[in-house]
């Protein structure tokens, strides 16, 4: 009994992995298969693709650049400074994580909103979020941020502290410490961090439809112009999708290319 | 003249550690979680005592009345810790030029090779640690510290990472530097082998500094049953 139960453990990871593998495949490979050239060059005269597109890079980028700068400097005192305040920290930074981005929308139109929690303060002052591009760039960094802080806190905490510690002794103030020691060190795992988050923040759609609405130019983003042309012809749906899945392994794939040229001299992982 | 009265409590244990050093190399002895490595931290200024003071040649460091405690970059301390702490991402001649941060950017390189020469390393400025056996890595990281000018050098277990060969070897050389620098030098150890290097030895049991003395005399009138134990260790 035993035996035939571990004659089969090798096949049922075989099984398993091949359909899993196809299960995850298939979907992009139909993606890419079920359209014609012609469709496809079609799909590109689309009037919706330029202004998502356009407006896709943007908010993303200042999402990412947002989410970095502001995490990064959260992650390094999460770690440098292990306690009660930082625990709460680092779980209230994967919150968004588990919220379904529907219910995110609503909460951030709840907060930021012409009669929300800091709308209403803010709408005093003549600054209205909702349903503006600023409204993408939010609701696509809420979605994002536990990503790229996870593997920010999770890079930070591999650094020894005993470099903390003898880079201070070598004259190095907190700050240069922080500079010239932790961030080169825990560069990789930021980047590869950066690139799950920044492929989070395109991909985002709910929120923003909630939060930001579906206006061309303003607010419709890739996702949203995906969506919005379904409706009227799915092979500029699929042409649109196409791009955005190109543009998006292109990017993912410079990101983990950067990430590994950043690796530490002599720890690279052979074949990695 | 290091002047040490520190006194701080961690978890169960409680330190107070009083000890002069002049130039000289004393040696720190003490079983696991006696506090030798803690009294380093507090000593660097990484670890906040609760009380006492600090003093090196006359500079005062940290004085809990007065309300003093330089930051540890303004200590003028080298330290060398048990896995020599090199930075991973520098090669070793920038890893000596760390600290040279005082002096105008075209001289550091010039006189991170020359520490590194002194140490009979520079032949390999231009690699990374983690192309450097554990006795190189020591010499890059010594140089390090040392290259700063530092006014006392605390070394922890500086011996623990390296193979018994480079050990002896390493030993012997680090006597005959100890001697040429002559710092205010406190060394953390656990091997009895470790007693050549220092003049006097203080044994740290439970936070406090038990006994002191020359190998000598801690051998003639052991304090506790450690102490007879590392000094048996030695024969």
């Amino acid at each position: 009994m035993k035996r035939r139960a571990a004659s089969a453990w090798g096949p049922a990871q075989a099984v398993a992995s091949a359909l899993l593998g196809v299960f995850l495949v298939l979907p992009v490979a139909a993606l890419f298969t079920t359209l014609t050239w012609s469709d496809f060059l079609g799909g590109l005269d689309n009037p919706l693709l330029l202004p998502a597109l356009k407006l896709s890079f943007l908010t993303t980028t200042s999402s990412l650049a947002l989410v970095v700068v502001l995490g990064t400097l959260l992650a390094w005192r999460v770690t440098r400074n292990p306690g009660r305040l930082s625990r709460l920290l680092e779980i209230l930074s994967q919150l968004p994580a588990v919220i379904p981005p529907a219910v995110a929308g609503v909460g951030l139109l709840l907060a930021f909103g012409r009669r929300g929690l800091l709308g209403g303060w803010l709408d005093r002052f003549g600054v209205g979020v909702a349903f503006t591009t600023t409204a993408v760039i939010l609701a696509e960094s809420f979605v994002s941020a536990p990503f790229f802080i996870q593997a920010a806190i999770a890079a930070f905490r591999r650094v020894d502290e005993n470099l903390i510690v003898v880079a201070r002794t070598l004259g190095a103030s907190p700050f240069r410490t922080f500079l010239r020691v932790g961030l080169p060190i825990a560069a990789p795992g930021m980047v590869a961090g950066a690139a799950m988050s920044w492929a989070r923040a395109v991909g985002e759609f709910g929120a923003t439809l909630l939060f930001a609405g579906n206006l061309t130019g303003r607010t419709q983003t890739m996702p949203l112009a995906v969506y919005t042309s379904m409706e009227s012809d799915l092979r500029a749906a699929q042409a649109l999708s196409i791009i955005l899945v190109t543009v998006a392994f292109a990017i993912l794939f410079v990101l983990r290319r950067v990430a590994a040229g950043r690796a530490l001299p002599g720890t690279e992982v052979r074949g990695a | 003249m290091l002047e040490i009265a520190l006194a701080r409590k961690l978890g169960a244990v409680q330190i107070r550690v009083d000890l002069l050093l002049e130039r000289e190399t004393v040696l720190l002895i003490g079983p696991n979680g006696a506090g030798k490595s803690v009294l380093l931290r507090l000593l660097l200024g990484v670890l906040p005592p609760d009380a006492g003071r600090v003093a090196l040649e006359g500079r005062v460091l940290f004085d809990a009345e007065r309300g003093v405690d330089l930051p540890a970059e303004d200590r003028e301390l080298g330290y060398l810790p048990q896995d020599y702490a090199l930075f991973p991402h520098l090669r070793a001649i920038e890893n000596v030029a760390f600290g040279l941060s005082r002096l105008p950017r075209a001289e550091r390189l010039p006189r991170a090779r020359a520490w590194l020469e002194r140490l009979g390393v520079a032949h390999l400025a231009g690699r990374f640690p983690a192309g450097l056996s554990g006795g190189e890595r020591q010499r890059v990281a010594l140089a390090r510290a040392l290259a700063r000018g530092p006014r006392a050098l605390f070394l922890d277990e500086p011996f623990a990472s390296l193979d018994p060969i480079a050990r002896r070897d390493l030993r012997v050389s680090l006597r005959e530097w100890l001697r040429d620098w002559r710092l205010p030098a406190l060394i953390v150890s656990h091997d009895p082998a470790d007693a050549v290097l220092a003049g006097r030895i203080a044994v740290i049991e439970q936070g406090r500094v038990v006994q002191q003395g020359t190998l000598a005399e801690l051998r003639r009138a052991s304090a506790s049953s450690f102490v007879a134990g590392f000094t048996e260790g030695l024969q």
